[in-house]
């Protein structure tokens, strides 16, 4: 099974130096699109290979750089941009490849700029991530000492830097157009869509904002054709992909396997099944802000698509495990409190409907719920719906919450029936 | 005023960016970097140089949770309370940091060693619970554990 991403990574070891990366054929797809591609090439290939974003969203990548204006015409400012704001609870795939294999990053992102023709790059770095800023500033220096970033790179004309930037702290800040706004040195609050980045992004020139992950495939995919990134998938899909999983399961931890692999095979054999005396009763597939999935849905295929028509979303694919000792109700209350606390309050249903709905399930958790919560929480995973808010915040925000009233239904009148949480009677500290 | 070190450190990220307005976040931990956290001069100092109001470096200022608008601690705890800690029992960690230092989350302790802070997801998930102080994580927490961090922090 080939693993594009992970393949030269020795876990334990320290993260591969310029010398070693290069010995793995790292920078050869840099040195040959230069030598001999041009831009536009690189977008097709990258277009052709069907690789679609590991941030969450699953935008196809090469068509989001297609949108750039690109010629004479063109503006010579442009901007290439990784979103490395890893914080959507759950995931914790990004980290890994950045502390391990930063070239790899670096160099989807120069072959990433040089296919949109933009002198800058930034990687935006939540801040507290402190060992990958420190192997990131480490491989940046090894790279413009090498010529691979700088000033007329590898003698092919074309110019190109990337700065670190480390953020301060909130969520929103991983939605690209808050992003654009932070860099800026703004608050991040998403900006109106459209027109959208690749058009007017930072400083209102184009930009392009794509996740560590992704731009982790770029230069295999360069190096060895669309073609060989197609094969790498089980279904239709393209590609490999970081899994995660935590939460109750004997092996916590993440894989890089085919895009498609079942979701069964990667919660009992990758993760090891459920610990001793617990039974799995759900998962979130790809970070908070996703729908659960429940034991009918174990023999899923992890891609974009299946987990769609399953009425959820694959997200990072970074699944977090709901064990039948932990209340759905109780989890369901930590993500709504997680979002309340990070909505960047600029539009009102998310401001003010995130609270009451976080407000809510406390009361039900304590034991003060009405048969009328679950109506009211129906309400609002509508109105806090896609098309009602100003960005995907809530609609992302409201998707644990509508599916855990449709599948964990009996556990909240559970709740209603005894006066309070069924599973955690006892105060937290005695847990 | 931004002392001779603080305005170097500042001026070293000014060629990054096209704009010195961009800096805003940058210069703020810069300061809080040196003064421990970000007061009402310190506002002024950052806008001063940045050709900015104190009233828009506060509304960046406030915005982000690691720009820190309050006295804290020698050391602060960013306890993860995102929902694979939950999971892992992050909650008992939390009542246990409360009892030990006799403080609230938002609370600095009497002597000024801790702040308790909650943070978003730390990305360390499959070692849960974890939690963050200064640049340094520390995973697959457990009360004994903790007892240890705090005794080894002045």
């Amino acid at each position: 099974m080939e693993k594009p991403l992970t393949e030269h990574i020795q876990p334990g070891e320290p993260p591969l130096d310029l010398a070693a990366y290069e010995r793995t054929g790292g920078y050869e797809a840099l040195r040959d699109a230069l030598r001999s591609m041009e831009p536009r090439e690189v977008t097709r290939i990258v277009e052709d290979s069907k690789l679609r974003g590991r941030g969450g969203a699953g935008f196809f990548t090469g068509m989001k750089w297609s949108f750039v204006p690109m010629g004479e015409n063109a503006p010579r400012e442009k901007y290439f941009v990784c979103n490395a704001d890893e914080m959507e609870p759950g995931t914790f795939k990004d980290r890994y490849l950045m502390e391990c294999n930063p070239h790899l990053l670096l160099e989807g992102m120069i072959l990433g700029a040089f296919a949109i023709q933009a002198p800058t790059g930034y990687i935006f770095l939540r801040a507290e991530y402190h060992k990958s800023e420190e192997v990131l500033a480490h491989a940046i220096r090894e790279a413009r000492e090498a010529g691979f970033l700088g000033k007329n790179i590898l003698d092919s004309g074309f110019d190109h830097d990337i700065h670190l930037h480390t953020s301060a702290g909130r969520y929103i800040c991983g939605e690209e157009t808050a992003l654009l706004n932070a860099l800026e040195g703004r608050r991040a609050i998403p900006r109106a869509k459209p027109p959208f980045p690749p058009v007017v992004g930072l400083w209102g020139k184009p930009t392009i904002v794509n996740n560590v992950e992704t731009l982790c495939n770029i230069p295999p995919i360069v190096r060895n054709g669309a073609d060989w990134f197609k094969g790498l998938g089980l279904s239709e899909e393209a590609g490999t992909k970081l899994y995660g999983v935590s939460g109750r399961v004997n092996r916590p931890g993440m894989w890089e396997l085919p895009l498609g692999t079942p979701l069964r095979e990667i919660i009992e054999e990758h993760a090891g099944g459920m610990r001793e005396g617990y039974r799995f009763r759900g998962v979130i597939p790809g970070g908070a802000s996703t729908d659960f999935l429940v034991e009918e849905h174990l023999d899923l295929p992890m891609d974009f698509a299946s987990v769609q028509k399953a009425g959820s979303r694959l997200g990072t694919g970074t699944m977090i495990v709901l064990d039948d000792r932990t209340c759905p109700v109780g989890m369901v209350l930590n993500l709504e409190r997680f979002f309340a606390r990070e909505s960047c309050g600029w539009c009102t249903p998310c401001r003010d409907g995130l609270p009451w709905v976080e407000k809510i399930l406390e009361d039900i958790e304590r034991g003060g719920g009405r048969e009328d919560d679950l109506g009211l929480l129906q309400e609002h995973s509508k109105f806090l719906g896609p098309g009602r808010t100003f960005c995907a915040f809530a609609p992302g925000a409201v998707e644990p919450l509508q599916s855990a009233l449709k599948y964990f239904e009996e556990d909240f009148r559970r709740h209603f029936d005894g006066k309070g949480c069924p599973y955690h009677p006892q105060p937290a500290a005695a847990r | 005023m931004l002392t001779d070190q603080e305005r170097e450190e500042i001026e070293a990220e000014l060629p990054h960016y096209p704009r010195k307005q961009a800096l805003c976040i940058e210069a703020l931990k810069v300061v809080q970097r040196h003064r421990g956290w970000v007061d009402d001069e310190a506002l002024r100092d950052v806008g001063g140089f940045l050709e900015m109001t104190e009233h828009e470096v506060d509304s960046v200022a406030t915005f982000y949770n690691l720009i820190y608008r309050r006295k804290v601690g020698r050391n602060v705890i960013h306890l993860c309370d995102s929902v694979s800690c939950w999971v892992m029992g992050c909650d008992r960690i939390c009542e246990h940091l409360k009892n030990s230092l006799g403080i609230e989350i938002g609370e600095t302790s009497d002597d000024g060693r801790f702040t308790l802070l909650p943070i978003p997801c730390l990305g360390d998930c499959d070692k849960a619970p974890s939690m963050m102080i200064g640049r340094e994580l520390f995973s697959d927490l457990t009360p004994e554990k903790v007892d240890e961090i705090l005794r080894s922090r002045k």
